[in-house]
């Protein structure tokens, strides 16, 4: 079975996210990078199939060559190869078309994502992705087991769970479920000597349909000065709410 | 052309955020000086609820083979009769409906969208961006153009008109996926569209203590959150946790019990119109993103807000 984890590098999450003098983009200056959480949860599931179903995997990421730092994060956790599209992610549909593009070229069985990327919280290349290639999608996954040619993922709906049965090829959508938070892999000093070999490609960009663009961005205006009430005095804090913020 | 909107239904009825999509669709239209389509599958409710919020025609897709959630299936059918701008709720399953038929219209998609549009052509929008630490303003290229609006930002605004409806049958293949078991918790506020959150922290000490902000959920009618760690730890279900990794989501109210107030925790909960914050640490981050706050012992301060509050409400 051949795997293919889609991976985005975003600020680490303790960032604070600041914008160039005109606002137009993003202020990359002093940002630590890391592999977005959502997707690390998938690249773990990759890895778990592998150990126990002998799948390759291969990682992909459409960013310039400062991504690569985190790709190799992702083949020291364990992938077996990486393939990068040099071009700085413009819109969802772009990202999208060169990795579907990845997946036909290649092959493969099963493509994992995350189910959101904590940048640009699009929510939107997986599931283009599955529509570009035509497969079945799952989304916000929270369980996957694979079955020679079926797998079966259970997602989270409102007030439950679903389980599905999926025929592969498809393309599903992880979150923290997938696997738990503790099953994370943390590189240790052999996979992080070999990740270092381990073949990374870069191809060109084919897309360049753009049908998004940022205009501008704006921090989120900081709240007035919170109102401190005495714990002994709870009555206060219950007519604030009725009377001053009307919310109870 | 019309503005073409989504109403999602849960069990054939219409979600709050289905209305609230109707009422942004129903402003994008006065702005475009045309009117809103609202299409729906399989819904139970009567078209007249979508016409107070705007709609002035519904067409309802009936299918069998939709009985299921299926996302592809789902876009497949909605490309039948949409075109142009096409509203979604920015909700789990319709959000990964919308990029779908993003692709199939050869459409622009502009997700968690938080505001009335500042041009409608180009449609152009502010977008939650950064896990809500920032907004974008996004502007699409071209007519055809994809908006899923992020739960609770517009809000649900009425705005009767005279409506009509249309029923049609669609047939789309729904190969691929097969729905095998759903499991359920019945009773339970949808966290994403609950006006009022109660969500507390590794300050509960354990899952033992969960009952008292379960009861203050209860006389609040709100839904019940929590921080990260509880859900890692296993004192809640991961369904719960809401950030950064976690939901996203902007109540009107959101009582912070135990909580730090990490930046990827605000980065969750931070679109709240209005924060409650209760710690026993006057050092706690979270007062800084508060618009009250109370320092103190929780377990003492709980189940007196509890009985307080249910004076107010005549309990
Ligand atoms: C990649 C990444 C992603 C993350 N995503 C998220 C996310 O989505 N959501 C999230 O929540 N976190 C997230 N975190 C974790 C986040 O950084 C914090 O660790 C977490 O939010 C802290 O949870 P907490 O406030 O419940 O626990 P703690 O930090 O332990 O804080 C508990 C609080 O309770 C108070 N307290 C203790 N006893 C009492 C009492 N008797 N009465 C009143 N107050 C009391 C303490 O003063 C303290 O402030 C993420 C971290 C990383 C690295």
């Amino acid at each position: 079975m051949k795997i293919l984890v889609c991976i985005s590098s975003v600020p680490d999450t303790t960032s604070k996210i600041n914008f160039t003098a005109d606002k137009s983009a993003f202020d990359k200056n002093g940002i630590q990078w890391v592999i977005n959480p959502y997707d690390e949860f998938a690249l773990t599931k990759a890895i778990k199939l592998q150990e126990s179903q002998g799948a390759t995997v291969t990682i992909a990421t459409v960013g310039d060559a400062a991504a690569e730092a985190v790709m190799r994060k992702a083949l020291a956790i364990g992938a077996n190869d990486a393939i990068r599209v040099n071009a700085e992610p413009q819109d969802s549909i772009t990202v999208a078309k060169e990795l579907a593009k990845i997946v036909e070229e290649g092959g493969y069985d099963l493509v994992l994502c995350g189910k959101e990327s904590i940048d640009y919280n699009g929510a939107a290349v997986p599931a283009m992705i599955a529509q570009l290639l035509n497969k079945p999608f799952v989304n916000a996954c929270v369980g996957l087991e694979v079955n020679g040619a079926e797998a079966t993922a259970v997602r989270e709906i409102e007030g439950g769970k679903e389980t599905l049965s999926v025929k592969l090829p498809a393309v599903i959508a992880g979150q923290k479920g997938m696997v738990e938070e503790k099953d994370l892999i943390i590189p240790n000093m052999r996979g992080i000597m070999s990740a270092r070999t381990k073949p990374l490609t870069v191809k060109e960009p084919t897309e360049t349909d753009v049908k998004v663009s940022a205009v501008s961005f704006d921090a989120v205006p900081a709240r007035a000065q919170v109102k401190l009430v005495s714990a002994d005095n709870l009555d206060e804090l219950v007519r604030l709410l009725h009377e001053e913020a009307k919310v109870i | 052309m019309s503005i073409f909107v989504y109403t999602e239904n849960i069990s054939g009825a219409y979600k709050k955020a289905a209305l609230e999509a109707v009422s942004y669709a129903k402003t994008v239209a006065d702005m475009s000086g045309t009117d809103v389509v609202a299409v729906s599958i399989n819904p139970t409710d009567a078209a007249d609820v979508l016409y107070k919020y705007g709609a002035s025609k519904v067409v309802t897709l009936k299918s069998d083979a939709l009985k299921n959630f299926n996302p592809k299936a789902y876009a497949e059918a909605l490309a039948t009769v949409v075109d142009g701008v096409v509203v979604f709720p920015h909700s789990t399953d319709a959000s990964s409906v919308a990029p779908m038929l993003a692709v199939i219209k050869n459409a622009s998609l502009l997700t968690n969208v938080v505001s009335a549009p500042v041009a409608v052509s180009p449609f152009e929008a502010k977008r939650k961006s950064f896990s809500g630490k920032a907004f974008m303003d996004a502007k699409a290229h071209g007519e055809n153009v994809v908006v899923t609006i992020s739960q609770n930002s517009f809000g649900i605004k009425e705005n009767p008109v005279a409506g009509s409806e249309e029923v049609k049958e669609v047939s789309v293949s729904t190969e691929g996926l097969t729905v095998v078991n759903q499991e359920k918790s019945s009773g339970k506020l949808d966290l994403k569209e609950a006006e009022v959150v109660v969500s507390a922290g590794r300050g509960m000490k354990g899952p033992e203590n969960w009952g008292m902000i379960e009861e203050l959920a209860n006389v609040l009618g709100a839904a019940t959150a929590c921080s990260k760690p509880v859900s890692d730890i296993g004192w809640r279900p991961h369904s719960e946790h809401v950030g950064q990794t976690g939901k996203a989501i902007a109540p009107n109210l959101y009582v912070a019990v135990g909580i730090s107030g990490a930046i990827q925790h605000l980065a969750g909960v931070n679109s709240s119109k209005t924060i409650v914050v209760i710690n026993n640490d006057a050092e706690a981050p979270f007062f800084k993103s508060a618009d009250y706050g109370v320092v103190g012992d929780a377990f003492q301060i709980i189940p007196a807000l509890t009985e307080k509050i249910k004076a107010l409400k005549g309990h």
